[in-house]
């Protein structure tokens, strides 16, 4: 019996997390569920004249599914360190950094691409222009998965901590901000009129370098959350 | 990775030494396990035994002295058993994140039947005991082609019929060449040499 090989190992463990997450349904269900009753919040808390809501929107959209990402990414690694399932993945012969991003990958597509494709309607919500829609779905697809990744390092330092759901949004909010001004910014572009296509490639550009950088250093702080 | 010739070790430590809270709980300990041995730490508790083994299998890489050689990937069944409540007995298995090997369903009803969960192949975990869970992890021994194999309180919640035959188990992979170093309250009845290990007070017996 030979140990399976690198690709064949996180297509297993992308399948294995997404199976969990599915009997879990109100995991996947919460964030969305957070989501929506922010933005519902907002037209009762701001008075709901169109032209008012619709400045707002992109901000508030963005804000909402950056709050959304922080509450879920505390879990990622949650249930396998208290199960041990944890020291089992470091201590496999497959490198823990593709581990790491099948683990993440499948946080994300059961929060951030569930919730860039719902967006479209609390942005008619909002009263937000139906031609920044569009720019509205890219700008979240790319965020929430840049979001994910740098939740995930957030995740792997504290997930040894009883508490770490504090410690966590102080570690990776400012390593948010980059990622909500430009998206934002691509959002209130689209609105305008203006180009948005360089705030989404400034986007896709944080989406590489997060991908590139951020599983080894969920790596390297998984190992050190078991050591310690 | 390549099998060892029976020449090398599969494990080596190196003038081992661990202090934990101002305590030390080894110093200088060095050992080589071969295959065909069967080690035993013994100690009562806080003696460092986990922290022994933690540190054999890889998991405790700074904090200590000395140095630890792997020839092999070796199998490590710590204190919690990595069954997840959500999966079936099987697909814990199956998915299991070790990344050992991807088994096949005949060979895991087997595995699961020898450590008696016959029947609970597909029932949700959480419907298990805490003893049925450790049941499921002591089934990886049976489809492990590790040749070493590192645990931590094998015995713990198993019931006494369970307990003999893990030791048979033990053996008999001791017999094939593999090699095992375990942590047990329990003495160890089995046919093969028991190689101990004792933590006591800081001294090594």
């Amino acid at each position: 019996m030979s140990a399976p090989h690198t690709g064949q190992f996180c297509v297993l463990l992308l399948r294995r997390q997404l199976l969990l997450a599915m009997r879990r349904p109100i995991d996947i269900a919460n964030p969305l569920l957070f989501f929506t009753m922010v933005i519902v919040l907002f037209p009762l808390g701001l008075g709901p004249a169109p032209d008012k809501l619709a400045s707002f929107a992109p901000g508030v959209l963005w804000i909402t599914a950056l709050l959304s990402n922080l509450l879920t990414s505390d879990a990622v690694f949650r249930s396998d360190f208290d199960d041990g399932s944890l020291e089992q993945l470091i201590l496999a012969p497959q490198p823990l950094f593709l581990s790491a991003l099948a683990y993440i990958s499948a946080h994300w597509l059961t929060t951030g691409l569930l919730l860039a494709l719902l967006s479209p309607v609390f942005a008619l919500m909002l009263n937000l222009p139906g031609s920044a829609l569009v720019t509205l779905v890219v700008s979240l697809l790319l965020g929430t998965a840049v979001l994910s990744l740098l939740g995930g390092i957030g995740a792997a330092l504290t997930v040894g901590l009883k508490r770490g759901g504090m410690l966590i949004s102080l570690l990776i909010l400012p390593l948010y901000m980059p990622v909500l001004i430009f998206g934002s910014a691509a959002v209130q572009a689209a609105v305008t009129g203006a180009p948005s296509g360089p705030y989404l490639a400034i986007l896709g550009a944080m989406l590489s370098l997060a991908i590139a950088l951020a599983p080894l250093a969920i790596a390297a702080g998984l190992r050190i959350s078991i050591d310690a | 990775m390549s099998l060892s010739t029976a020449g090398t070790p599969l494990l080596t430590a190196q003038s081992l030494g661990l202090v934990r809270g101002g305590r030390e709980l080894f110093c200088e300990l060095s050992v080589e396990v071969h295959g065909g041995q069967l080690w035993h730490i013994e100690g009562p508790n806080g003696a460092g035994k986990t922290s022994l083994l933690r540190i054999l299998c890889g998991l405790s890489r700074y904090g200590f002295e000395g140095e630890v050689l792997r020839s092999v990937t070796p199998l490590y069944l710590g204190h919690q058993p990595a069954v997840k409540a959500l999966l079936s007995p099987r697909e814990n298995l199956q998915w299991h994140v070790s990344g050992e090997g991807l088994y096949r369903d005949e060979r895991i009803d087997i595995a699961l039947g020898r450590v008696g969960l016959c029947g609970y192949e597909d029932v949700p975990s959480h419907t298990l005991s805490a003893g049925q869970h450790r049941r499921v992890n002591l089934a990886r021994l049976f489809l492990s082609s590790a040749r070493l194999w590192l645990l931590d309180e094998p015995f713990t919640a198993i019931d006494q019929q369970g307990v003999n035959e893990t030791q048979s188990l033990l053996a008999s992979h001791v017999d094939g060449g593999g090699a095992v170093v375990m942590t047990s309250h329990q003495s160890l009845q089995v046919k093969c040499k028991v190689h101990t290990l004792s933590l006591r007070h800081g001294v090594i017996a």
